[in-house]
């Protein structure tokens, strides 16, 4: 079986007007899903991943061979459990894992879009999703839920589609992206342009690939997925299989050794443009913008019970912007839970193994699902 | 549950709009949900039993009755409820301002440090008074302005607080707990 075939695509061939002005249409949105719809077709999860996640969020990739990025929290018997609900993770326009990106062939150039590729936005995102309800023939899902990036999805797609699903969960995320997430983001993009393979996004039909700009862009992203007191216990001074310091660049701490493996094993299975695009849509995440600055105006048609959730050590999504969220909504009385969970795993928490957390989702949603 | 809590629970109308600040475990919430009214959510600053709550299906906020209630527009809710907590606050007239603010009408309680038993404790003893509503040594104590039903009173008239209350005398000599509710 080629890589194709492992992935689940639908062909959208509704125009999609971007953000940007460009039209797009009969283009590929790759998907996977999983559990059953039942017969009264109510138990539907739509789940939005993060900047480097994808459509497989369970069990093993098919193409990279690892774990699925949601293994524990998703899957038979767990949190979100697919044996109850039926799941569909979609992956995200812009992306490199079956939908249209910046990897597709232009079609007017017969090469590769590369940075020809239109800028998209997190709202072209979910509104290329939506989507997948009317090709599953799903009137309303039960919940729309995703981590980081793809929390800031549940978000647009509750603004967006007000009376479309029962129950919200944005986890580790913000309605509006910080100067800090921006800089963070604008480090990672120029070293992925200061790589000269990077060929001004051209590097494909060159057949040349900006991986050592790549893996920069992720050792540093890396590290504000982490907290400083998880790093510190986990690596401390430590050095990597040698008994004093080398005097040299060599990797001489885990840290730097662990660091330089995180970078090297994604450039295998990320495209750099995709690392471009999804950041600017990330960046130019702003929900209140649309509204003149007031975030509750963005949910004021919706029906959805939210429940937000934050973690303690997490840096980069801090818990006040979460509660941001909280209090728009609180402000318009609609239905909201909160919680922030103790973890000394930082941003990353939402993607491990945190009993906390785990029972937290698989209580609301259990419980919610009695109540539809 | 407690008997408090059942006497709180009369107090409030059918399908009212609830919101239960220091809510616990939710046990009351669990009650009223069942009972009177499914229009309830709560706010708590433990995490434990932030996660109690949501094990019970329960709408929770978690949160600083201190900081948290100003994001609540006023007359948000029908009910505001408030038990046994106001003595903890470091600001109770801040918390009070906004319980008034936040909802139509307030339901109080407070344990009574008017009650004969905590006076002859005093009196006899000549040290602060441990009881079954007030278990704790005055070095750990979590109440920071213990008031008698009186004082509470007083505090209200003083305020033009609308509070439900009989035959003062009898009641901050022998209630444990003083439950009230009150309007501005």
């Amino acid at each position: 079986m080629n890589e194709k075939d492992k992935i689940k695509t639908l062909l959208v061939k509704k125009p999609l007007k971007l953000d940007c002005g460009q039209t797009i249409n009969d283009f590929p949105l790759a998907y996977e899903i999983y559990g059953k719809l039942n017969d009264k077709k109510d138990n539907a999860i739509l789940v939005f991943h993060a900047l480097t996640g994808d459509q497989f969020a369970s069990g093993t990739n098919p193409i990279t061979k690892k774990d699925g990025w949601w293994n524990y929290a998703l899957g038979p018997g767990k949190a979100i459990d697919t044996d109850k609900y039926f799941i569909i993770a979609a992956n995200v326009i812009g992306g490199c894992m079956g939908s249209f990106g910046p990897k597709n062939i232009n079609p007017e150039t017969k090469k590769p879009y590369g940075t020809n590729f239109p800028v998209i936005t997190i709202n072209d995102m979910v509104n290329a999703q939506y989507n997948l309800l009317e090709y599953f023939k799903i009137e309303k899902l039960f919940s729309v839920i995703g981590g980081s990036m793809g929390g800031m999805q549940v978000l647009q797609f509750v603004s967006n589609f007000p009376n479309k699903a029962h129950t919200a969960i944005p986890i580790a995320c913000t309605a509006s992206h910080s100067a800090q997430n921006i800089a963070l983001n604008e480090l990672g993009r120029q070293s992925i342009m200061a790589d000269r393979n990077w060929q001004d996004g051209f590097y494909e039909e060159q057949n040349k690939q900006p991986d050592k700009g790549l893996a920069v862009a992720r050792m540093a992203a890396h590290i504000t997925y982490l907290s400083k007191a998880g790093l510190q216990e986990k690596f401390g001074r430590k050095l990597q299989e040698r008994d004093d310091l080398k005097f040299s660049f060599d990797a001489d701490f885990q840290i730097e050794s662990y660091l330089r493996y995180q970078g090297s094993v994604f450039v295998d299975r990320f495209d750099a443009n995709s690392y471009l695009y999804i950041t600017r849509a990330m960046d130019y995440f702003d929900l209140t913008k649309k509204f003149g600055g007031n975030l509750s105006k963005a949910f004021e048609k919706s029906d959805t019970k939210f429940f937000i959730i934050s973690f303690t050590s997490d840096w980069l999504y801090p818990t006040s912007e979460n509660r941001e969220i909280v209090i728009a909504l609180n402000a318009i009385g609609k239905n909201v839970g909160f919680v922030e969970i103790t973890s000394d795993k930082g941003h990353d928490s939402f993607l491990l193994d945190v009993p906390d957390f785990l029972n937290t989702v698989r209580n609301f949603l259990n419980k919610s699902y009695e109540k539809i | 549950m407690k008997k408090e809590f059942y006497n709180i629970a009369k107090l409030i109308t059918k399908n009212a709009n609830i919101l239960d600040v220091g809510c616990g475990n939710g046990e009351l919430m669990k009650y009223i949900t069942e009972n009177i009214s499914k229009d309830i959510r709560g706010i708590e600053l433990s995490k434990s039993n932030v996660q109690k709550c949501v094990e019970k299906g329960l709408t929770v906020i978690e949160g600083d009755a201190e900081k948290d209630l100003k994001q609540f527009p006023d007359g948000s809710f029908d009910f505001v409820i408030l038990s046994q907590t106001l003595q903890a606050f470091l600001d109770p007239e801040n918390v009070l301002n906004e319980l008034l603010r936040i909802g139509k009408k307030a339901i109080v309680s407070i344990p009574n440090f008017g009650h004969w038993k905590v006076r002859l404790h005093l009196l006899l003893k000549g040290t602060m008074p441990v009881t079954e509503n007030l278990p704790n040594e005055w070095y750990n104590t979590p109440n920071l302005h213990m008031c008698t039903i009186k004082d509470f009173e007083n505090y209200c008239k003083q305020r033009n607080i609308k509070i439900n209350l009989k035959n003062l005398k009898f009641k901050n000599l022998f209630s444990e707990l003083g439950i009230f509710i009150l309007e501005k």
